[in-house]
């Protein structure tokens, strides 16, 4: 574990930058971390992505697969991996403050 | 009143379920009062490990098909329908043509079916010519004559998601695939590549390192975080989600699973993927009190095995007696696994694993016992002797000696000084 500051406060991160405490996030922190990772601006798409995997992480205990958000999102895996090319549900989850989805070890 | 237990699928958990149930009742005080059903869309009952020998020539479809309900207790009742749905409201099954079935007690036993429609191109240009999968008996006999006209070139086995039945098998073909062109003469001529979605050969850290370092030894490349996004059998290529792209010659593809489609059609039983949510210790599932889940068609974060099914009767055929008496249910399953990986000439792998404790080396079930996560003899002999405990114990419903449905930790060599912090996954 480690800790790191986002948005200027400081957040405890798992050793593959994942947040510990997913109540801990904040959209400025995904903006930053976003910007990080390569992506100049979170556009909508982007935040429809964000969004529901928070909601499906509070709902489930878990972040979803790429092939569920491609099913339950409304954004196609295509799309998935053009708004998040390193892969999706590791870089959206990272991004969106959740633990790495189970599915996607 | 009568009580009627409904089983949902005649394949490996369906038929260990009712068999075992049937036995238990004998000595229960509602023992006579009970009739037990099992519903299946066909009647043969594929003993699915075999499907790896099949393309290389090493099992025949007459010892590994057999009639379903050859399989059952003869006072069990067998139905030959496909299932339209499950109305939970109503307790009743309605069958394909509308027939329906009520129980007071339902067990889901469907297993997992192939999404060979998720994937872009699979199934065009080039499916059952040099794009096949050996996960269903078809496949696995059209694979035999490909492998047989294989004259050299690149070989390409690809998983395209998880989870899937016996995460194991893909590497166990790319093991046989080794030693099957080595025996030919023709290894040399020959490429074989594993390309995966995982980030390692598996899914476990210490048994992921273990069979990571045997297909290097076997000059098997491996591709990991691999996620196919279209399979081109024209050009003979699969195209990454992330545009990378893997050439073949001929493809061996694990395609997508989802549990079987009535499921969907069934309000409230499953979920997203018509898997469906089952308490992964009491297998009682989240949908209704009357209704259990056991084998792949569960969402529980074990393997999809036939092992696991069999765990997995035990304690739910307890708890559907205690549920039917109105007592309390049993929280025991505990993910035990225990696979054997054949790793070509004449040798194999053992893994024993559970919720918590991952495959780890050492032996089973002992100190004394087959090595395990370490090629031996003994555990190819182990995985051959598998298809006789299947047809003779394992559908049964019988308990094997010796192996419990719970993991042993006895025998088990724990790294030191601590252990990975490991994440539930369906593996
Ligand atoms: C290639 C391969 C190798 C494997 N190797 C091993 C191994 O070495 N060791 C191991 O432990 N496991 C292995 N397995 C996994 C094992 O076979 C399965 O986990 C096990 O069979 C699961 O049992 P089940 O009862 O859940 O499903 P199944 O045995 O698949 O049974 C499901 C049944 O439901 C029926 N059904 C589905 N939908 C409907 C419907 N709508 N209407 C009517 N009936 C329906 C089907 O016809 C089927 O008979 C392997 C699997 C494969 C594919």
């Amino acid at each position: 574990m480690s800790t790191a500051t986002m948005a200027g406060v400081e957040v405890r991160l798992n050793d593959e930058g994942f947040f510990e405490d997913p109540n801990q996030w904040t959209e400025a922190m995904a903006v930053e971390m976003a910007t990080a990772d390569g992506i100049d601006t979170l556009t909508d798409q982007h935040w429809t992505v964000l969004k529901f995997m928070r909601k499906e992480f509070f709902e489930k205990g878990t972040g979803p697969t790429v092939r569920l958000l491609g099913k339950t999102s409304g954004v196609s895996v295509k799309d998935l991996y053009l708004l998040f090319p390193k892969g999706p549900a590791k870089m959206a989850a990272r991004i969106a403050g959740i633990p790495k989805p189970k599915g996607c070890i | 009143m009568s009580k009627r237990i409904v089983i949902l699928g005649g394949g490996t958990g369906g038929t260990l379920t009712a068999n075992r149930l049937h036995r238990h009742l004998k000595h229960h005080p509602i023992g006579d009062a009970v009739e037990i059903t099992v519903v299946d869309q066909d009647d043969h009952h594929v003993y699915q490990p075999g499907l790896l020998f099949v393309p290389f020539g090493l099992a025949q479809h007459s010892e590994i098909v057999r009639p379903r309900q050859a399989q059952l207790h003869k006072d069990i009742t067998f139905v030959q329908q496909g299932i339209d749905r499950v109305d939970l409201e109503r307790d009743t099954v309605v069958l394909e043509g509308g027939r329906e079935l009520a129980y007071d007690a339902l067990v889901i036993a469907t297993g997992a079916t192939l999404a060979l429609d998720e994937t872009e191109g699979l199934t065009g240009p080039g499916w059952n010519e040099k794009v096949f999968t050996f996960y269903d008996l078809a496949g696995a006999t059209g694979l035999e004559t490909a492998l047989a006209e294989f004259e050299g070139g690149k070989l390409v086995v690809n998983v395209v998601d998880m989870p899937i039945k016996c995460p194991v098998a893909p590497l166990e073909f790319c093991f046989l695939a080794d030693w099957y062109f080595t025996e030919r003469g023709i290894r040399d001529k020959v490429t074989i590549t594993y390309a995966t979605p995982l980030d390692g050969a598996f899914t476990k850290p210490v048994a992921s390192a273990a069979l990571t370092s045997l297909l290097a030894d076997k000059g098997v490349h491996l591709i990991t975080e691999f996620n196919t996004g279209e399979v081109d059998g024209e050009a003979g290529k699969l195209v990454g989600y992330d545009g990378r792209e893997v050439p073949f010659d001929l493809a061996v593809v694990i395609p997508l699973h989802s549990g079987a489609a009535y499921v969907g059609r069934s309000e409230g039983l499953g979920d997203d993927l018509n898997f469906v949510p089952t308490d992964k210790r009491t297998l009682q599932t989240i949908a209704k009190p009357n209704v259990f889940a056991l084998g792949d068609a569960t969402n529980v974060p074990a393997s999809k095995a036939g092992s696991v099914t069999h765990f997995e009767g035990e304690v739910l055929v307890d708890n559907i007696l205690r549920f039917l008496a109105g007592e309390t249910l049993n929280s025991t399953f505990d993910g035990h696994a225990n696979c054997f990986i054949e790793t070509g000439f004449g040798k194999a792998l053992l893994i024993d694993f559970n919720y918590d404790t991952e495959p780890l080396p050492g032996h089973f079930p002992t100190a004394i016992g087959m090595p395990l996560l370490k090629e031996s003899r003994m555990n190819h002999l182990g995985k051959l002797m598998f298809q006789w405990v299947y047809w003779h114990a394992l559908l049964q419903g019988r308990d094997i000696p010796g192996i419990g449905a719970d993991m042993p930790t006895r025998g088990k060599e724990r790294p030191a000084p601590h252990t990975p912090e490991l994440e539930e996954t369906a593996v």
